[in-house]
């Protein structure tokens, strides 16, 4: 039995000791700089290949809810697909407006994409694999997407066109309005861990009761806090149903429509890459991180979880994708400013008195009334304020 | 002075100076953007976290964005015909001479300069954190006030806006 677990920890920890492995046969001034090189080079193959893995389960399943086959041609069910874009991408010519600001619209794609991956640094994919343990993660992983609007932005107003120009400004104008909620839901979190750093926060969370574990998301603020922050989410990594800035129907690519060859290849890829943080963030911070979901499967190596709970999150990107109409500008901002702002407020101080209140039924109940009262009443409210009725196309009678 | 340090203040320096020197008015705005980033980068060299993160969030994120915004609604893309070198150079050098030789002093002078940098303490976020919430929560509050305060002056203004323009 104390065979197995030992075997079950060996395999959990088997990236790190092969990584500690082949660090001993360097000298020892090198080590620290070689260990940084080996760990960026693992999460860019790691969470690339997981792009081009996405890519198609993306176009396979938005198939399948579209009712048409998807990619078929290449390789077995379409799967070698990514590799013959990648190929076709690179392959083909770099077009660059001529009116364009050239030493501009080349930093864009770039800036991008090294943000996106920067994000990771502070993303634990497992027990002991994290590149940087910083005491203030979270704020570093904020800060870093904050960035990103500053790309978006060069990529828009370099490439002197109104396509553009006017995808970089409603991607801007999303993206501010929906960093607020985004910080404010992680926020519940911070409250009740006491802490900024990733790691111990998932440490907090990677205990049991019984066989169910603390995962900040089996609380009501913990919920509401989830839901919150992957909307938010959604609309940050510009993803239907929020992908306005990059309408096709509307302003064709948004601000990346002036990127040709390799160069656009790398905005999808900055996209994604973004994409997968902010699900990697939100499953560090509410969804346990790496740990197991019942007590018994602990052997489970942890970044199995990690990436299993990753590939939920995704699939559940691609259903919504599938699933919903795009939204109009004026109410993209309705609903950051006049839902979304108000009920992470509230779940601020729903989380407060949940930490001040002695843990049983009673703080449930009391805790739940006031996520759940206030969501219905203010959803109510607005939709009231709208005024709605039942839309009938006049071809479709 | 390690070479780290070295990257960053050149990098912080070229930053500012182009920001200063650039023709087009955005291209300024992005390399401001570049110094920003390089002083907060020397924030996190120098172990503060919280100090250098918030720097990026707030400078980088937001500042500059708000920058290159009001730049790009109220001026034209075109560069201005203007020498990049204001008549009155000379002036303007002799006032920057005197504020660094001015700086470079205090600094000579200072005990710390002399008998070595006292050790460097830990400050955690945990630490900020407690320090905002007891000691300085007063100051906090007014702080929240005052930018309370500019808010609703900004969305006044707005709103005054949209009516005139019904």
């Amino acid at each position: 039995m104390t065979h197995l677990a030992q075997l079950a920890q060996e395999l959990d920890q088997i990236f790190v000791l092969a990584a500690h492995w082949l660090l001993s046969y360097l000298p020892a001034a090198l080590q620290p700089l070689c260990s940084a090189i080996l760990s960026v080079a693992a999460i860019i193959i790691v969470f690339a290949t997981l792009f081009a893995l996405t890519t198609w389960l993306e176009r396979k399943g938005l198939g399948r809810m579209q009712n048409r086959y998807g990619p078929n041609r290449v390789g077995p069910f379409g799967m070698l697909q990514p590799i013959a874009d990648g190929v076709k991408s690179l392959t083909k010519e770099d077009i660059v407006p001529i009116t364009a600001d050239h030493a501009v619209h080349f930093l864009a794609p770039v800036l991008l994409v090294t943000a996106s991956f920067m994000d990771y640094a502070v993303l634990p994919i497992g027990r002991n694999m994290v590149l940087v343990n910083l005491n203030a993660g979270v704020l570093f992983f904020f800060a870093i997407g904050s960035m990103m609007e500053l790309a978006v932005f060069m990529a828009g107003w370099s490439s002197r066109s109104k396509y553009t120009l006017l995808g970089a400004m409603r991607a801007i104008a999303q993206m501010i309005s929906y960093e607020v909620p985004l910080v404010l839901a992680s926020i519940v979190v911070i409250m009740q861990a006491g802490s900024l750093s990733t790691v111990s926060i998932v440490n907090m969370q990677a205990t049991y009761s019984g066989i169910w574990p603390h995962w900040f998301v089996f609380t009501p603020w913990g919920f509401a806090g989830f839901v919150l922050f992957m909307v938010a989410a959604t609309a940050e990594s510009n993803r239907s149903p929020f992908d306005l800035p990059e309408g096709e129907s509307e302003i064709i690519a948004g601000y990346y429509t002036e990127y040709s060859g390799f160069k656009f290849a790398l905005f999808f890829l900055g996209e994604y890459i973004g994409m997968f943080a902010t699900s990697g963030m939100a499953i560090t911070l509410f969804l346990g991180g790496w740990s197991a979901p019942f007590s018994f499967l602990t052997w489970v190596p942890s970044y199995v979880w990690f990436f299993a709970k990753l590939l939920a999150i995704i699939s559940v990107f691609i259903w919504i994708r599938g699933t919903l109409p795009r939204l109009r500008m004026d109410q993209l901002m309705n609903l950051a400013w006049e839902f979304m702002l108000p009920m992470t407020l509230l779940n601020l101080l729903t989380a407060g008195i949940w930490h001040f209140m002695p843990a049983g039924s009673s703080r449930w109940l009391v805790c739940s009334t006031m996520v759940v009262v206030p969501c219905i009443l203010l959803s109510r409210g607005l939709k009231h304020r709208k005024k709605f009725q039942v839309r009938t196309y006049h071809y479709s009678e | 002075m390690t070479a780290s340090f070295m990257i960053l203040a050149l990098l912080t320096v070229a930053g500012m100076a182009a920001a200063m020197g650039l023709r087009n008015a955005v291209h300024c705005v992005l390399a401001l953007t570049v110094g920003f980033a390089g002083v907060a980068a020397l924030y996190l060299q120098l172990g503060a976290q919280f100090v250098g993160l918030t720097q990026i969030m707030v400078y980088v994120g937001a500042v500059a964005i708000l920058a290159v915004f009001a730049i790009m609604m109220t001026h034209s893309p075109e560069p201005v015909k203007q020498p990049a070198f204001s008549s009155q150079w000379f002036v303007g050098g002799i006032v920057a001479a005197s504020v660094f030789a001015v700086l470079a002093w205090a600094i000579h002078s200072n005990a710390a300069f002399t008998q070595g940098l006292p050790p460097q303490p830990e400050v955690t976020v945990h630490q900020i954190g407690d320090a905002l919430m007891h000691h300085f929560v007063l100051q906090l509050e007014i702080m929240g006030l005052l930018l309370t305060a500019a808010l609703i002056g900004a969305v006044v203004i707005a709103m005054g806006h949209e009516e005139e323009m019904k």
